[in-house]
């Protein structure tokens, strides 16, 4: 008999009811994650059909999409965008304490980006099943969860009944080969991968990162890969958990404490895919030949090296985004005149990112004319960063440091940018108009992000290593 | 939900691949903590001008588009963000089905839950239907073909469950809950273990 894969293994330990060719399989969620915008009718269909919560324990709550990332004005209260931005939070507050859900709101010292506090909370363990009305839920894969967006509908069902009715998907491995070159990020690899399989490459499939260069990286890092499964179509992409997730997880509130952490770590080492184990369809990416990668069009698949010139369009769809973009085929991005730096999201709002963002800017300015945002993804990233002193290297840049929020990912707070206004954003998707009507979107790393706010222009963070090497050696 | 068996409408078509859900119901617009009226905010930045009149190039704006509920949208429609807004707004605005030759599966799934046809064929058919504006269709849910005009017929395939659920107006949470003892027993072993 083959092997199971990584999915198979967490897939079949959450089915309560299997899958017959009339009816999809009863799937268990370990985790259900709330935020204030997918939510408010899943709680009033609750009400209306006089349900309850199944398990509210396994809930958890925040409060991140809408919420300003300005302080609090001088009388105390919050700058939302508009009163109903504000209303749907008071809405997730008022449902979270009617049906007795845990919220990391307003007061709470843990609040955050939903993508990011699960993980901070030790709520995100290897071999759960999570879920939430949002996409990017596949961030939580990088644990060896299988995590996964679903619609308000499906919120709904997880309140009533922890359950979802799901067929089983397709898998996918993904096979990252060697090492990233020095000076290259996870999120290069992850836009990388993208441009390799194409925005609807993983339709149909859970994808399984694998391979040394995966093994190499962070959970940070692994955060990041995971969380931009959705953009090549996957709705969910893991990695196997290793000592490199059990030491990042190790004392986190809601981990297992004591013997029961041991307990915990041993059946975690099983949640790895079996050799002989069958996917299928494997991708082999050659990591060493990844480079700062950006995108050039309106969707994550239209991703290429900074360096490289912008391939011609081949279709009506691909005129219209080069047109959007005012990407010049034949030309690479690298130099394009830059608006807006945004570095935050769910993909790159953790205190590594912000590291390497600021490592680039440190004793520098932003160029200017350049607006630079940078928000952290949660309140402890922002007490760490803090601590660091990272928000004095970002201010005397001349960068806006902000609140925790989604922000200028998705520009429904606020924070957004001007038409034709051009945004080099850390975040994951570059449709158009999702930064603002007309903004036109670049997704880079937080070190490109950074660079390019220096330089005005698209620019490799590379560059401005080896500056500070020389700068370094002449000192020395 | 009301059963559906069958559509019956002139084809309007969305030409354009990879029509994300920003594109079809923009982010700003999430605000809302209710379902209806999204139908207005439907393709917004796509289909109004800057002063709010409509787009005369936004295909569904054309007069020969009106009344169309069918549409017959490029690859990979629905790719993007899981937000429920998008067949939401589709629905209320008057698209009871869309064919593509492929769909991104949260749409897909997000959409039939709600009776909004999300319906996969034949890149071969796909790519005529794309070049074929306002041909009448009657989608056949029961027997799982799409007729045209000429008596052809297109077939495809629904998820079964998804397809019972439409033809008989099942509300899949009233099916789950009658899972409870299954997911009580599930807890128990969990919790034993």
């Amino acid at each position: 008999m083959s092997g199971k894969t990584l999915f198979e293994k967490v897939w079949d330990a959450h089915v309560v009811v299997a899958e017959t060719t009339d009816t999809p399989a009863v799937l268990y969620a370990d985790l259900h994650l709330v935020h204030e915008v997918t939510s408010p009718q899943a709680f009033s269909e609750l009400r209306e059909r006089g349900l309850q919560l199944r398990r509210p324990d396994r809930m958890l709550a925040t409060l991140d999409h809408s919420t300003p990332t300005l302080p609090t004005n001088a009388d105390g209260s919050r700058p939302y965008a508009n009163a109903e931005a504000q209303a749907q939070v008071t809405q997730l507050e008022t449902n979270c304490r009617e049906f007795g859900v845990e919220l990391h709101g307003w007061d709470s010292a843990d609040r955050g980006i939903v993508h990011v506090i699960g993980p901070e909370l030790g709520a995100t363990q290897p071999g759960m099943t999570i879920v939430c009305g949002d996409s990017h839920t596949s961030t939580h894969g990088a644990f060896g969860a299988l995590a996964f967006g679903i619609g308000t509908t499906e919120v709904g069902h997880v309140m009533a009944t922890q359950c979802l009715l799901q067929r089983k998907p397709k898998t996918m491995a993904i096979h990252v080969d060697g090492h990233l070159p020095a000076g290259i990020s996870a999120k290069d690899l992850i836009l990388h991968i993208i441009g390799a399989i194409g925005v609807d490459g993983g339709t149909g499939y859970v994808l399984e990162y694998r391979g040394a260069a995966v093994e190499a990286l962070s959970m940070d890092e692994r955060m990041t890969v995971c969380n931009m499964s959705i953009e090549a179509g996957a709705r969910a992409g893991l990695i196997a958990p290793d000592d490199t997730t059990f030491a990042w997880l190790k004392g986190r509130p809601r981990t297992p404490q004591g013997a029961a952490w041991d307990v915990a770590v041993a059946t975690w080492r099983a949640l790895r895919s079996d050799d002989g184990a069958a996917y299928d369809r494997e991708v082999r990416i050659d990591a060493s030949a990844v480079k700062p990668t950006v995108t050039y069009g309106t969707h994550p698949g239209m991703a290429i090296a900074m360096d490289a010139p912008v391939p011609a369009a081949t279709n009506a769809q691909e005129h219209r985004a080069l047109d959007y973009m005012q990407s010049k085929p034949g030309q690479p991005m690298q130099g394009t005149p830059v608006d807006v730096v945004f570095v935050g999201s769910c993909t790159n709002s953790r205190l590594s990112d912000l590291r390497e963002a600021a490592n680039v800017l440190r004793g520098r300015r932003v160029a200017d004319g350049v607006r630079m945002l940078v928000v952290p993804g949660s309140e402890a990233v922002r007490r760490d960063a803090e601590r660091e002193g990272l928000h004095q290297v970002f201010t005397a840049a001349g960068a806006e440091w902000r609140v925790p929020g989604c922000s200028m990912c998705i520009a429904m707070n606020g924070d957004l940018a001007q038409p034709g206004q051009l945004v080099v954003s850390t975040s994951n998707r570059n449709f158009e108009g999702r930064q603002g009507k007309g903004a036109r979107t670049v997704l880079a790393s937080p070190a490109t992000a950074a660079a390019s706010a220096l330089a005005g222009r698209i620019a490799d963070p590379r560059d401005y290593a080896v500056r500070d090497n020389r700068r370094q050696e002449q000192a020395a | 939900m009301k059963p559906i068996t069958r559509i019956h409408s002139r084809t309007a078509v969305l030409a354009d691949e990879n029509i994300d859900t920003d594109r079809i119901i923009p982010a700003r617009f999430l605000t809302t903590t209710t379902r209806e009226g999204l139908g207005k905010l439907c393709f917004n930045d796509w289909r109004y001008q800057a002063d709010g009149s409509d787009n005369p190039a936004f295909p569904l704006n054309q007069p020969q588009a009106q009344g169309c509920s069918i549409v017959v949208a490029g690859r990979n429609f629905g790719c993007g963000s899981s937000r429920e807004h998008a067949p939401w707004a589709l629905l209320d605005y008057g698209v009871q089905a869309v064919l593509c030759s492929e769909i991104a599966d949260i749409f897909r799934g997000n959409a039939l839950k709600n009776g909004l046809l999300a319906i996969v064929i034949d890149e071969l058919e796909h790519r005529w239907l794309l070049k074929h504006p306002g041909i009448e269709l009657v989608i056949d849910v029961r027997e799982q073909f799409i007729a045209l005009p000429d008596g052809g017929r297109i077939p495809f395939r629904l998820e079964p469950f998804a397809r019972h659920c439409l033809l008989n107006g099942v509300d899949q949470l009233g099916y789950l809950l009658q899972h409870s003892d299954a997911i009580t027993e599930y807890e128990q072993a969990q919790e034993a273990a």
